[in-house]
């Protein structure tokens, strides 16, 4: 079977690859474009460590196909940071050393910025509640929260 | 190594919370965990899985499956070598089997090809005839005479003959005479309790590269949490020299106990040497589940009495635990931690395991605690209960102390479980108001925490700046710890010391990543490699200044005259002597080897508040208070961050967590939505309070802490059910529709 070009645009870059028609994004951007930020957890959409943003749309990229990509936006967290100058909500989580292992910190930081961009101002429950499609086993979440509701008052000017 | 390690000191980084030095690879996405290693010409290596809990392997035709083109190699069970022997030869057999597969999942055959996609199709084309056996995968079917055998000769030595052939091991663990102990007791309460079993939950699948070359030389890349484990257990099973298989340990993405042991590795270095070619394996999530090992599940029946003011006067248990179809030790710690929280006069605790046809179990935080505490804790509290007491007076009453003679054997030394309960009743959680279908629930906890085989390098580079190298993957930011530990003893900034973990060829042996032994053992390691390369700097200044090098000592990064007798020397900074040191005698490294003994044992008192839906058995957690000794907190923030962890995850278990076999001993909930794990929203704030009360056998006097805090939620949220809704439940998972029948049974 022939494979599909896809044009696209990653973390404000045009990218080209070739894929397989029922191959993910998440298998594009780890094994074709060696972007491996995003990480495999499930391959189902269940923990959310391979989140990215679609034309600004928070997704699991395991449930995306790689040909869906064709004109749109993708952005991952190796994208984020402005090179040297950390985001501040990866800043947050270093400062309130929201990780452990920190295979879900990606997942969980393209989450939080997602969510920050749509609502500057969210409660501890509204946190809680978007990142409920974020898997961590190590943390218990309870810096993670701290750490994006610091970022967030952070970024408001609070 | 003596006991007496321990000095109290001022410091001036233990106990900061500096950054983590991988911390800006981690949330940037850099670093490379065990999926993220890629090498030209690499392989995928994918495994066929039984589908049956229990079948005779009569053949396995290949041939259609090697003719594949793109196929490199397949293989069996039967292609190791035969070095494997004892445990480690079930281990291999666990990874993939010979002759006959033992549960839902267990590897069959294996294929190395050059895409994922023919890998897979390969897979399809391998033809396997099994004869189906009968199967048992719980342990009240496993545990009577006339129970389907799940592999024969594997019966313990001295097994009462009510067991059948499933029945590997028993142990006993206590002290005194239980008759006379119940006998003199007010209220005796005897209960049967069961757990199911649970997985570690790593979000990170396991993921190896092996490269093997035709001199029989190999590299492996993969997520351990013992590297030299898996280089000395793949060394024995393809029958290498532990010197010829260098392993390099990944980033870990979480293991929690699961990555202790090796699964895919052996496999991977299998197939490579077959294609000699690299090849890469990497589990699904349902072969994680299906596959990698889960904790034992129990059934255990406990029978204390106590005297009416709350003294205990006997306790016993006889735990039972299933961890699959080979043997295991979990019933060792299990038995022996039961009652490890109490000063007791009379008490025995028994273990019993018996073979399933379940995967075959792995470590999971403090393996084996959880299960037979929870019993034990929710006895105490129906004690406390009955007699009307408070549950934190009834254990202060019982609490074991310094000079106590534990139910397994030693002697305390310092613990700190009387100041935890003191702590937790001081705690302004422990009196706050509840509301209805609310209940509070406590319990007490503990692990024993392990020392081992030790050893780490620290060079003092030309620059002052310094390398330390040690053997232990940095499962929770322990590179940070042994930096501030680094740092502290040699008198430099936190950011001038840079700790690695070498991989098997750059240092001796080191004991897996387990029993929450790092921040203790190679903590004390890099206490006395730092304290050996001081003593070289000593030298060096004194060689410099001509004088004893006695005379010479070292205070917050410098070398200095010890008194006005040696002389009036300026100060040497350590990066002043580390310049001149090709001058002075050539480079100047500490080093240390130790097998470390003196891991203080570790308590944590737990207060969870819980509120129940009556009209559908959802439990929601209100309210959350861990107390744990951590000795002396090097890194507050990652101590404190295993206690929220350990604590979730012990919510999970009580409230969730199940591996659920059908009729047919196949799994059913092998993914992240039928297993569910706590999500974010499911929780209140973890609050925490560190307590330090020092470990002798350490310098500074450090505590594992990675194990206790999975221990008591099973049994305080058990607890604060029994609050809740007025009935004793007496099997976890507490899960809703299980709540919602026990609220209807009790009318």
């Amino acid at each position: 079977m022939s494979k599909i070009h896809v044009s696209t645009t990653i973390n404000g870059d045009p990218t080209e690859f070739l894929c397989e028609a029922d191959e993910s994004l998440l298998d594009v951007l780890r094994d074709r474009l060696q972007l491996t930020g995003a990480k495999e957890g499930c391959a189902s959409g269940d923990c959310g460590a391979c989140s990215v943003e679609v034309d600004g749309r928070l997704v699991c990229s395991c449930l995306v196909l790689g040909a869906e990509a064709e004109g749109a936006e993708i952005s991952t967290i190796e994208g984020v940071a402005n090179g040297e100058d950390l985001h501040p909500i990866q800043r947050k989580i270093l400062e309130h050393a929201a990780l452990q292992c920190g295979v879900c910190t990606p997942g969980i930081i393209v989450a939080a910025k997602n969510l920050l961009a749509k609502n500057p101002d969210p409660t501890e429950t509204e946190i809680r509640y978007w990142l409920a499609g974020n898997l961590c086993r190590c943390t218990g979440y309870d810096k993670i929260i701290t750490a994006v509701m610091d970022a967030a008052a952070e970024m408001r000017g609070a | 190594m003596a006991l007496d390690e321990y000095q109290k000191r001022d410091f001036k980084i233990i106990g900061t919370r500096p950054q983590r030095p991988d911390g800006i690879d981690k949330v940037t996405g850099r670093a490379q965990y065990g999926a993220d290693f890629y090498l030209p010409g690499m392989l995928t290596g994918k495994l066929l899985r039984s589908p049956h809990a229990h079948a005779r392997i009569k053949s396995i035709d290949i041939s259609a499956a090697a003719a594949l083109q793109g196929v490199k190699a397949v293989v069996t069970g039967n292609d190791f070598p035969g070095g494997a022997k004892g445990d480690t030869l079930d281990v291999q057999d666990h990874c993939l089997a010979r002759n006959v597969a033992l549960y839902d999942g267990h590897a069959v055959a294996a294929v190395a090809a050059t895409s994922a996609k023919i890998a897979q199709a390969a897979l399809e084309l391998i033809k396997v005839d099994y004869e189906i056996l009968p199967h048992v995968t719980s342990i009240e079917a496993a545990m009577p005479t006339g129970a389907p055998l799940v592999q024969e000769g594997r019966r313990g030595r001295k097994i009462p003959e009510e067991y059948s052939d499933n029945c590997t091991g028993m142990c006993e663990f206590g002290h005194g005479d239980l008759d006379a102990g119940f006998a003199k007791a007010d209220l005796i309460i005897e209960r049967t309790f069961k757990t199911s079993s649970t997985h570690q939950g790593y979000i990170e699948p396991n993921a190896c590269l092996a490269n093997m070359g035709p001199d029989g030389r190999a590299d492996m890349w993969c997520c351990t949490q013992g590297h030299f484990q898996v280089r000395n257990l793949c060394a024995q099973m393809m029958g290498m020299d532990q010197s010829a298989l260098r392993v390099t340990a990944s980033e870990i993405g979480g293991g929690f106990g699961g990555k202790t042991t090796v699964f895919i590795e052996p496999v991977a270095l299998l197939l490579s040497r077959k294609a000699n070619l690299p090849v890469k394996m990497v589990m699904s999530r349902e072969e994680v589940f299906k596959a990698s090992g889960p904790t034992v599940a129990s059934l255990t029946d406990v029978k204390i009495g106590m005297t009416k003011d709350g003294v205990i006067t006997a306790a016993d248990a006889l735990i039972r635990y299933e961890g699959g179809a080979w043997p295991n030790m979990t019933i060792f710690p299990g038995a022996q931690s039961a009652f490890a929280c109490y000063d007791l006069s009379a008490v025995r605790a028994q273990g019993l395991n018996f073979l399933t046809n379940r995967p075959l179990q792995a470590a999971y935080r403090a393996p084996g605690a959880p299960q037979s505490i929870y019993a034990v804790e929710a006895v105490v509290d129906e004690l406390a209960l009955e007699l009307g007491l408070d549950p934190i007076d009834v254990r202060l009453k019982n609490a074991a102390r310094k000079g106590t003679k534990s139910s397994y054997g030693p002697t305390y030394d310092e613990i700190g479980l009387i100041p935890l309960l003191e702590a937790a009743k001081a705690h302004p959680h422990y009196t706050a108001p509840l509301g209805p279908n609310q209940g509070r629930g406590l319990s007490s906890g503990f692990w024993f925490n392990f020392g081992g085989e030790t050893c780490v390098s620290l060079a003092i580079d030309f620059d002052g700046s310094v390398t330390l190298v040690e053997g232990n993957p940095d499962i929770g930011g322990s590179r940070a710890s042994m930096s501030m530990m680094a740092a502290e003893e040699l008198g430099i900034p936190y950011e001038k010391v840079r700790t690695i973990v070498a991989d098997t060829a750059s240092l001796g042996h080191n004991e897996v990543t387990h029993g929450s032994r790092v921040t203790f053992s190679v903590g004390l390691a890099t206490i006395k490699a730092a304290r050996a390369a001081i003593k070289e700097m000593c030298r060096r200044a004194a060689k410099t200044w001509g004088i004893d090098e006695e005379a010479v000592v070292w205070e917050d990064g410098y070398a200095k005259p010890a008194g006005a007798n040696a002389g009036d020397h300026e100060p040497l900074s350590l990066a002043q002597i580390a310049a001149k040191s090709s001058r002075t005698g050539g480079p100047i490294v500490g080093h240390h080897e130790v097998m470390a003994e003196g891991a203080g044992v570790s308590f944590g008192v737990h207060i969870c508040d819980i509120e129940v839906d009556p009209e559908t058995g959802f439990t929601k957690v209100l309210r959350y208070t861990v107390l744990q000794d951590a000795g002396k907190a090097i890194h507050p923030d990652y101590v404190e961050g295993q206690m929220q962890g350990g604590a979730v995850q012990g919510i999970g278990w009580a409230l969730n967590e199940e591996y659920i076999y059908g009729e047919d001993g196949r799994l059913q909930n092998a993914g992240f939505l039928d297993y569910r794990i706590p999500v974010a929203s499911d929780l209140p704030k973890i609050d925490t309070v560190i307590l330090e009360i020092p470990n002798p056998g350490h310098p500074y006097g450090v505590r594992g802490v990675g194990e206790t805090g999975i221990v008591p939620p099973l049994a305080a949220i058990s607890n604060a059910m029994s609050h809740a809704i007025n009935v004793r439940m007496s099997e976890l998972p507490m899960s809703p529709p299980r709540v919602l029948k026990a609220i209807k049974d009790k009318g």
